[in-house]
C-alpha cells in the first residue's frame, strides 16, 4: 500500500554540520514500512526543487502501545533538497511518498546477519536489525566513517543486541582504515559450517569491495543501491542498474522497482560509476 | 457536468492523459491510482525489438524542470502486448501505444501489430524523441518525413493516428499542417525541448547521452504558445503537454486550443496528482457556469480592450 503524506516534522536532530535525523508524523507509512524500503520526500511545495529524492526508512518510531506514529531519516546534507531537509524546523510539513521498493530479506537463526554500512549507509539498518532481533538473529554490524564523529547511533544498535565493529579512517575509533578491512578478517576467521548473509550498504567502492568478499567467500549478500531517481515508482526509467541474470546478456532494472535492495551477485559492478 | 472529450472517434472520460515515457507501461501506477479514472494512458515508447537505453546518468534536475536521456529502454511490441496489454485491460486503461521505428517500415509493421492486438485505443507515433540517433526525430523534424511516416501508417490502420511533434523545429505548426494532410486523426505536442546541462568542476556533461530533452514547468509556457499556434493552422483536434501540474495549466492548454492533454513530468513528483486536477478543473467549470469542458477548448479570447485609463 502506498501512502502521499503531507508530514509534519517532529523533530529535526542535528547530529553534525551535514547530518540531520528527521522524524516525520506519517503513522500509515510507519506501519507500511518493510526494512530496508525508502520514501520519496519533496522539502518544498514550489518546483526548485522540482522532484523528489529518495531516503531510507532510519527508524520507524513507536508510541507507549508500540503503534507505529512516525518515520525518521537519517539525512547529509549534499545539495539543495538535502539542505531544505537539514534545515526543516519543527512544524514545517515534507511530501512524503512511500513506502517504497523491495527490502531486505531477514536470515533466521541458525544464521548470522552481518551488516556492512559506510557513513550514510547506516541508514536502512536500523529497520532490518529491528526485524532481525525479533527474528533473534544473532546480528554484527560493521560500521565505518572517516572519523569518530561521524559514527552514529552505535548506541541503538547495541540496544538492539548487534554486537559493532567499528573502523575510522583517521583512527579515532575502531580500526583505523576502511571498515572492509575487519570484515575480510572476520570473512576469514569464519568456519565453513557458520551460515552468514551479507547486507551492504555505502559508497559505492565500499560495496563493490564487500560483494568481491562475498564472492570471494561464497557468502549471500545484499546490497542497498541508491541512484539517481526520478520518480520512484517505475514511471521514468532514470535509476536503473546494470545486472546480471542467468542465461541472459546484462541489462538494465530500475532501482526503485526491482531494488534498491539486490542480490549482490546480479550487479556488473564495474558498469557502477556512482 | 461532463469532462468527456473527443478525439475524433475516440470519446475519453476526461481530458487527462497519462504522458509517455512518464508513465512507464501504466501498470506499474495501478496499485496507486485507478487506471480507468484516466482519460487515457500513453505507454513508453516501443520498438519492434527490445531495447536497453542509454547508461546512466539519465536523468537531471534544472531550474523548475528536468533533463532526460532515457534512450527509449524498453520491452519491445511482442513482450508489451504478451506481458503488460492484458493487464491494462483487466484495469480498464484506455491504451495509447506510442510507437517509435528506426524506419519507415518499422512504424508500418508496429502499426499492423498492434491494430491486430485487443485493447489499442489509439497509436501515437513518436516522431520526435530528441536521445535517439536513428529514425524517430529525423521524421519529426521533415515535413515529407512527418507526411511520409503519417500516410504510411495511416493506410495500415483503423486505429487513431497521433503523431506527437517536437518543439525542435522552427515552425511546429506546418508539422500539424503535415500530419492533417496525411491523414492523422489527432496531433500531440510538445515532447521535450533538446538541451543539456554541464559540470562546471570536471567539465563533463550531466547525461551520459551528453544532450538530453528539457521537460518540466520551464517549458510550459513555450509549448502553449505552440498548441495555440496549431490551433491556428490546423483542424485537428490536439492534445497538449509541457510542464503541467496543475488544474490551471490544463485549462490554460484547452484554451489554447488543445482538446485533451498530457501530464508527464509532474507525475514524476506526485503520482497521486489526478483526482487533484479533475477536482480543480470541475471547479472551475463550476464557478463559470460551464457545462462541458470540451467547449473550452480554443476559446482564447483575443479581442482588443478599450482601455479607458490610457485614453482618459
Amino acid at each position: 500500500m502506498l501512502f502521499d503524506i503531507d508530514a509534519a516534522v517532529i523533530e529535526n536532530r542535528r547530529l553534525s554540520e551535514d547530518f540531520s535525523v528527521l522524524v516525520l508524523d506519517a503513522p500509515a507509512i510507519a506501519a507500511a514500512t518493510k526494512p530496508g524500503q525508502f520514501v520519496m520526500l519533496k522539502p518544498t511545495h514550489s518546483s526548485d526543487p522540482l522532484l523528489r529524492r529518495p531516503f531510507s526508512v532510519f527508524e520507524v518510531i513507536r508510541n507507549s502501545n508500540q503503534t507505529p506514529t512516525a518515520i525518521s531519516i537519517l539525512n547529509k546534507r549534499t545539495g539543495v533538497g538535502t539542505s531544505l531537509l537539514y534545515e526543516a524546523e519543527r512544524g514545517a510539513t515534507i511530501g512524503c511518498l512511500g513506502p517504497l521498493g523491495r527490502p531486505f530479506e531477514p536470515v533466521a537463526p541458525p544464521a548470522e546477519a552481518w551488516m556492512v554500512a559506510g557513513g550514510v549507509g547506516l541508514a536502512p539498518f536500523v529497520t532490518l536489525a529491528t526485524r532481525l532481533q525479533k527474528l533473534g538473529t544473532p546480528t554484527t554490524l560493521f560500521y565505518g566513517a572517516r572519523t569518530a564523529a561521524e559514527l552514529y547511533y552505535t548506541g541503538l544498535f547495541e540496544q538492539l543486541g548487534v554486537h559493532t565493529v567499528l573502523a575510522t579512517e583517521d583512527g579515532t575509533r575502531g580500526t583505523t582504515g576502511r571498515v572492509t578491512a575487519p570484515l575480510g578478517e572476520a570473512l576469514s576467521a569464519l568456519g565453513e559450517q557458520n551460515a552468514i548473509k551479507l547486507y551492504v550498504c555505502g559508497p559505492t567502492p565500499m560495496m563493490r569491495a564487500v560483494a568481491a568478499l562475498a564472492a570471494e567467500h561464497r557468502r549471500e549478500c545484499d546490497v542497498s543501491l541508491e541512484q539517481v531517481m526520478g520518480c520512484g515508482m517505475g514511471g521514468c526509467y532514470s535509476c536503473v542498474v546494470l545486472t546480471r541474470d542467468p542465461g541472459q546478456a546484462p541489462h538494465f532494472v530500475r532501482s526503485c522497482l526491482d531494488g534498491p535492495v539486490f542480490n549482490s551477485r546480479r550487479i556488473v559492478w564495474e558498469a557502477l560509476t556512482h | 457536468m461532463d469532462l468527456t472529450v473527443s478525439l475524433g472517434t475516440l470519446r475519453l472520460a476526461n481530458p487527462l492523459i497519462a504522458a509517455s515515457g512518464c508513465f512507464g507501461y501504466g501498470v506499474e501506477y495501478a496499485g496507486a491510482i485507478d487506471l480507468a479514472s484516466l482519460g487515457g494512458v500513453a505507454v513508453k515508447g516501443l520498438f519492434l525489438a527490445e531495447r536497453e537505453g542509454h547508461p546512466p546518468p539519465r536523468i537531471v534536475e534544472t531550474p523548475s524542470g528536468m533533463l532526460n536521456a532515457i534512450g527509449l529502454q524498453g520491452i519491445g511490441v511482442h513482450r508489451f502486448i504478451a506481458e503488460k496489454l492484458p493487464e491494462l485491460r483487466r484495469l480498464g486503461a484506455v491504451v495509447f501505444v506510442n510507437i517509435c521505428g528506426t524506419t519507415l517500415d518499422e512504424y508500418v509493421e508496429l502499426a499492423r501489430i498492434l491494430s491486430d492486438a485487443e485493447g489499442v485505443a489509439a497509436l501515437e507515433l513518436n516522431i520526435s524523441c530528441p536521445n535517439i540517433k536513428e529514425g524517430g526525430i529525423t521524421f519529426g523534424c521533415s515535413l515529407t518525413g512527418t507526411h511520409s511516416v503519417v500516410s504510411a501508417v495511416r493506410k495500415v490502420t483503423r486505429l487513431p493516428v497521433i503523431p506527437k511533434l517536437t518543439p525542435n523545429v522552427t515552425d511546429v505548426a506546418s508539422f500539424a499542417r503535415a500530419a492533417e494532410e496525411a491523414g492523422a486523426d489527432a496531433v500531440s505536442l510538445v515532447n521535450t525541448f533538446l538541451a543539456m546541462a554541464i559540470d562546471v568542476e570536471t567539465r563533463r556533461p550531466r547525461l551520459s547521452n551528453i544532450v538530453g530533452g528539457l521537460s518540466g514547468p520551464a517549458i510550459r509556457p513555450i509549448a502553449v504558445r505552440m498548441v495555440y499556434e496549431c490551433r491556428q493552422a490546423v483542424r485537428l483536434p490536439i492534445i497538449g503537454m509541457g510542464g503541467i501540474a496543475t488544474a490551471n495549466d490544463v485549462l490554460e492548454f484547452l484554451i489554447a486550443g488543445a482538446s485533451a492533454v498530457q501530464v508527464g513530468t509532474a507525475n514524476f513528483v506526485d503520482p497521486l496528482l489526478w483526482g487533484k486536477l479533475i477536482d480543480g478543473l470541475t471547479g472551475y467549470l463550476t464557478r463559470h457556469g460551464i457545462e462541458r469542458i470540451s467547449d473550452l477548448t480554443g476559446t482564447l479570447d483575443t479581442t482588443k480592450r478599450e482601455h479607458a485609463w490610457i485614453s482618459s
